[in-house]
């Protein structure tokens, strides 16, 4: 058995997703890449990372069109954002498919296209939710990464394609994944997380993170 | 005798255009608990930007006609149970938003223009749905949002008529578009608020403020930052419940329609 959760392991994949990066913003319902953030920001006190809907301190003191408002500037490099279904042509759609509803489109039609570093998350990795093309493309944008819960895939602008950078697990990606990508010949596994990674996750970060997702926080960690 | 939340509702009319905040934005739950209770109909909701748990009650108890908004979620308690079922079922008409053109559309109200630009947007397919939106070069078009009522929760109400929202200020931006405002408060305060240069930035001037009643805790199960959390077992409960048309009949016979048990636990 792994000594580790896989959703600690993606937030490991996560922080080092964030190198260089100066400000993440974290919108709704997002507990592993707040996770992430919180655990770059250890390592890189410099880093600013803003929660949205933070219950307790909120960042945001002119209502919750401050972080659009940032984001239209420059203020935040780094957001991510999920889908129902996400397409090989990187469109996510937050609205409806197969007859289902989903929540809705939130800000990503906005967030995708202002802010630099854009990074596609969803941990549910399968043809239903890695889709040829979306049925409705909340937002079109050019990610920085995609990462699901059995891979990381980067994007190629100038090809217009994602190319699969690693696994979590060995297995048939492609088998798994609605889209085509590119890939290279071996694909290597993801590297697991570090002996300290995972302390600074259990410790700090498990803290942090449970203020705002204490659901989150008690299945990973059995944080009350 | 000093107002009621039921008084407040009763200040709403079938049809309204009712501007909401989401869950984690001091909503006025006391009202939206009597506004089920007297049946109102045919309302349309405004999510500033998004809506939850009042949203998916109100659908569920057959009140909406239809809504606009960026998302209908009850956050990490998942999907809104009610709301989901409604559109599914084409029980009520979706007007999908993005939140930056939500605000843009209550600032345009604000500043008494048509239209306010919005960046980044225009390569959505909420375009396509959105024929009020008019792209212009590089920016969008929406046109001014004027709800007929804001409704919220706020933390004070003074003397003077003024309420304490702190730093929620899109309920600010709320009550300075629309026709009316509307808002319960936890505990009132002697005096004017506005004389108070601590308080004064957080609150919102009774000059848009259309009328006020105490409902201690009245945003449970949602919650009153630095008074009460959200009850989140509560919500994760009702997540769960409400999957159900049965299950949500009951939810609301027990924490709504019965007398003496629609307020909150202390």
């Amino acid at each position: 058995m792994d000594p580790y959760a896989r959703e600690e392991h993606l937030a490991c994949v996560i922080a080092r997703l964030l190198d260089g990066a100066r400000h993440a913003a974290i919108g709704a319902s997002s507990p592993i890449p707040a996770a992430g953030c919180f655990l770059r920001k250890i390592v890189d006190p410099g880093f600013r990372v803003s929660l949205q809907q933070r219950r307790a301190a909120n960042p945001f003191t002119e209502g919750s069109r401050e972080l659009f408002d940032l984001a239209g500037q420059g203020r935040i490099d780094t957001f991510f954002l999920g889908g129902a279904q996400i397409d090989g042509s990187a469109a996510i759609n937050l609205v409806r498919a197969d007859g289902k509803r989903f929540p809705g489109t939130f800000g990503s039609a906005y967030m995708y296209s202002v802010i630099k570093n854009t990074i596609l998350f969803r941990e549910e990795h399968s043809r239903r939710a890695l889709v040829p093309k979306v049925e409705f493309a909340s937002a079109r944008g050019d990610p920085k990464a995609l990462l699901t819960g059995k891979a990381l895939f980067s994007w190629q602008k100038d090809k217009r394609r994602f190319r699969l950078e690693s696994t979590h697990e060995k297995g048939d990606i492609r088998a798994e994944t609605g889209f085509d990508f590119d890939a290279p010949a071996d694909v290597p596994l993801t590297p697991p997380p570090t002996e300290e990674e995972l302390s600074l996750l259990r410790g700090p970060v498990a803290k942090a993170v449970a203020a705002d997702y204490p659901d989150f926080a008690k299945r990973v960690w059995g944080i009350n | 005798m000093a107002a009621r939340a039921e008084d407040l509702a009763g200040l709403i009319p079938d049809g309204a255009l009712l501007a909401l905040p989401p869950d984690y934005s001091l909503v006025a739950m006391e009202v939206v608990r009597a506004l089920i209770r007297k049946k109102i109909k045919g309302l349309r909701l405004l999510g500033v930007p998004i809506l939850g748990m009042s949203a998916d009650l109100l659908i569920g108890a057959g009140c909406v006609a239809e809504v606009e908004t960026s998302a209908v979620s009850l956050g990490e308690a998942g999907l809104a149970p009610r709301f989901t079922e409604a559109v599914e079922k084409n029980l009520i008409k979706v007007k999908d938003a993005t939140c930056p053109a939500v605000h843009a559309g209550l600032q345009a109200s604000e500043k008494g223009v048509s239209y306010m630009p919005v960046a980044g947007i225009g390569s959505s397919d909420l375009m396509k749905e959105r024929k009020d939106w008019v792209r212009q070069g590089e920016v969008v078009l929406v046109p001014a949002i004027k709800p007929d009522v804001a409704l919220f929760h706020a933390r004070w109400a003074d003397e003077a008529g003024n309420v304490w929202v702190g730093r929620r200020r899109e309920l600010a931006t709320a009550a300075h578009a629309a026709k009316q405002t509307l808002v319960t408060y936890e505990e009132q305060k002697a005096g004017d608020m506005l004389e108070d240069e601590l308080l004064a930035p957080g609150v919102v001037s009774s000059l848009y403020v259309t009328a006020t009643a105490k409902a201690p805790r009245g945003a449970w199960p949602l919650g009153m930052p630095g008074v009460y959390g959200v009850d989140d077992m509560h919500v994760s409960q009702y997540a769960k419940v409400a999957k159900t048309l049965e299950g949500f009949q009951r939810y609301l016979d027990e924490w709504i329609l019965t007398p003496g048990k629609s307020t909150s636990p202390a």
